[in-house]
């Protein structure tokens, strides 16, 4: 039988000139969510075999080419940890590329908000590694991801702001659409002590590409709930984050979301 | 997810009857043996499904624990506290500058969208809109909030900060209410938003440091206990050095207060 599994790869594949990889993540992160069916492929296509995917449910560190995610509350964190991964790395290659250290240094600036947001997912990355390891074996925690951003120009203050806009927009969608799937009040908690800042993120670098205007929480991204009105954040569902983090060619593993609770 | 789902789920007894029920609290107790084994785990907040997390509820603070019900009186509280507050705001002949009426009109109108659908979901379970008085009269404070800008964006600021760790408080309640719980997560990060941005037109980071307050001192409770820096069982302070420090793991996460926390907030606007 086969087995539907996100697929995660590079749209860069050496004929693609880089204004066409980043075109085209831009279009579709433009999308915040696209339906995954698009990047569901069975193992087979992808010359994976059922016998390796079941396997990786009892293996996954140091295995970088798919990643199964498991299952319950795990599943969940360990999803939370792949977001976190792929931010972090994210905002550490924005700190070491020529637009922010063109930037001048100065309080509540552009650079100490950049410098800032990095520090934090640094500290959730880190963190849910931390926690995760405690609660399961190495093989069930998600391995150190590769990422891969030569579809992004971190010379260009525009294409920066605008990848971290909607890492960080995907970031709220994503926790807010996993607080359901969680089992534990404890998890709930710690993901909504991360969830509003992310928020906070999302909103200071939407004002930095928009300032004074109503982009930090802007009708673009919110959603009307019931009729009554465009004033809410999306809760997106795992599989449909993942397709979009695929979507954006920046993660070089393949993660497997099968497993994860739906309801 | 629409109010008729929304209004399906609240007239549903099963919904408000699986946190409070005393048979449930008594299934939940026979939990408890298993839920000290897992004490000994480091990250102490190992594998607790619902139902041990709720057996470790009815030990500690059953009595806290709010009712689907009261947990959304509690949000249109606060819901109707910010947007009378930023209806007035928008209302007052030269308060705001032009240049941040856009901001705080798409506040405004977010505040007005909370209330209607709270207001809506409760039907005729909502309570009464309160009376307010954002000088802080009910705490003998005389702020000049609709005379004076800056009084203006700090009261702001501590609205919507108060209200992103009020929301956060709750989200435990509703954990066995998956629509409930989502909606609230959805209008959570909005606050969040609102907040950052709020705090950066005061020049303050969008982000909360530590217990730091910059409001008027009465309002210190609104930023107590953001200097946390355990999560999960885990103290990370000294462990990010090389990443802004214990100030930055203070940042990077934002702390929830109890109902009874964020109610002696707003006690200070509240009339009746």
């Amino acid at each position: 039988m086969k087995k539907p599994m996100i697929n995660v790869q590079s749209f860069h594949d050496g004929r693609e000139g880089k204004m066409n990889s980043r075109r085209k993540f831009l279009k579709i992160g433009g999308l915040a969510v696209v339906g995954s069916s698009l990047f569901l492929y069975s193992c087979e296509e992808d010359g994976i075999t059922d016998e390796e995917i079941n396997a990786l449910d009892a293996k996954g560190v140091d295995n970088k080419r798919v990643f199964n995610l498991g299952k319950g509350d795990l599943g969940i964190l360990n999803y939370a940890y792949v977001l976190e991964q792929l931010e972090a790395a994210f905002y550490t290659a924005v700190v070491n590329g020529s637009y922010y250290n063109s930037l001048p240094d100065s309080d509540r600036g552009e650079k100490q908000i950049l410098r800032d947001i990095w520090y934090h997912e640094v500290i959730h990355r880190d963190f849910l590694k931390t926690a995760l390891s405690s609660i399961a074996p190495p093989g069930k925690v998600a391995p150190e991801l590769d990422f891969n951003f030569s579809g992004v120009d971190f010379s260009s203050r525009a294409n920066v702001l605008t990848v971290s806009q909607i890492l960080e927009d995907t970031g709220v969608s994503a926790y807010n659409g996993a607080g359901k799937l969680l089992e534990s009040t404890d998890y709930l908690l710690l993901a909504g002590k991360i969830v509003s800042v992310e928020a906070r993120h999302a909103s200071a670098i939407r004002d930095l590409i928009n300032p004074g205007s109503t982009d930090f929480a802007g009708d673009d991204v919110l959603v009307d709930l019931g009729g009554s009105g465009v004033a809410y954040d999306k809760a997106v569902a795992p599989r449909d984050v993942l397709a979009a983090v695929a979507a954006t060619g920046f993660l070089e593993t393949k993660i497997i979301a099968n497993n994860l609770p739906t309801a | 997810m629409n109010i008729i789902k929304f209004l399906d789920d609240l007239s549903d007894q099963q919904l408000f009857e699986t946190k409070g029920s005393r048979r449930d609290s008594f299934n939940q107790i026979k939990n408890v043996g298993k839920n000290f084994a897992l004490a000994s785990i480091p990250f102490a907040l190992a594998a607790t499904s619902k139902k041990t997390a709720a057996a470790t509820m009815s030990m500690s603070s059953a009595m806290f624990q709010a009712s689907p019900i009261d947990v959304l009186n509690f949000a249109l509280t606060l819901e109707y506290l910010e947007r009378d507050f930023y209806q007035m705001g928008m209302d007052t002949t030269g308060l705001i500058p032009e240049s941040d009426r856009a901001v705080f009109g798409q506040i405004l109108k977010h505040e007005v969208s909370h209330v209607n659908f709270l207001a809506t979901a409760l039907g005729d379970q909502a309570i009464a809109k309160p009376t307010f008085d954002f000088s802080g009269g009910p705490a003998g404070l005389t702020l000049n909030t609709f005379g004076d800008y800056p009084t203006f964006l700090a009261l702001s600021q501590g609205f919507e900060d108060t209200g992103v760790r009020a929301y956060k408080g709750q989200a435990g309640a509703l954990i066995d209410s998956d629509a409930l719980l989502e909606y609230a997560l959805q209008i959570h990060s909005v606050e969040a938003r609102h907040a950052s941005q709020v705090r950066r037109m005061r020049g303050e980071k969008g982000w909360i440091n530590a217990n730091n307050n910059t409001l008027p001192i009465a309002f210190s409770g609104i930023y107590a206990g953001e200097q946390n820096t355990v999560q999960g069982g885990v103290n990370l302070s000294g462990m990010f050095n090389n990443y802004g420090g214990d100030a930055a793991i203070t940042e990077a996460f934002d702390e929830p207060l109890t109902m009874a926390e964020v109610n002696a907030i707003a006690s200070v606007f509240i009339v009746s």
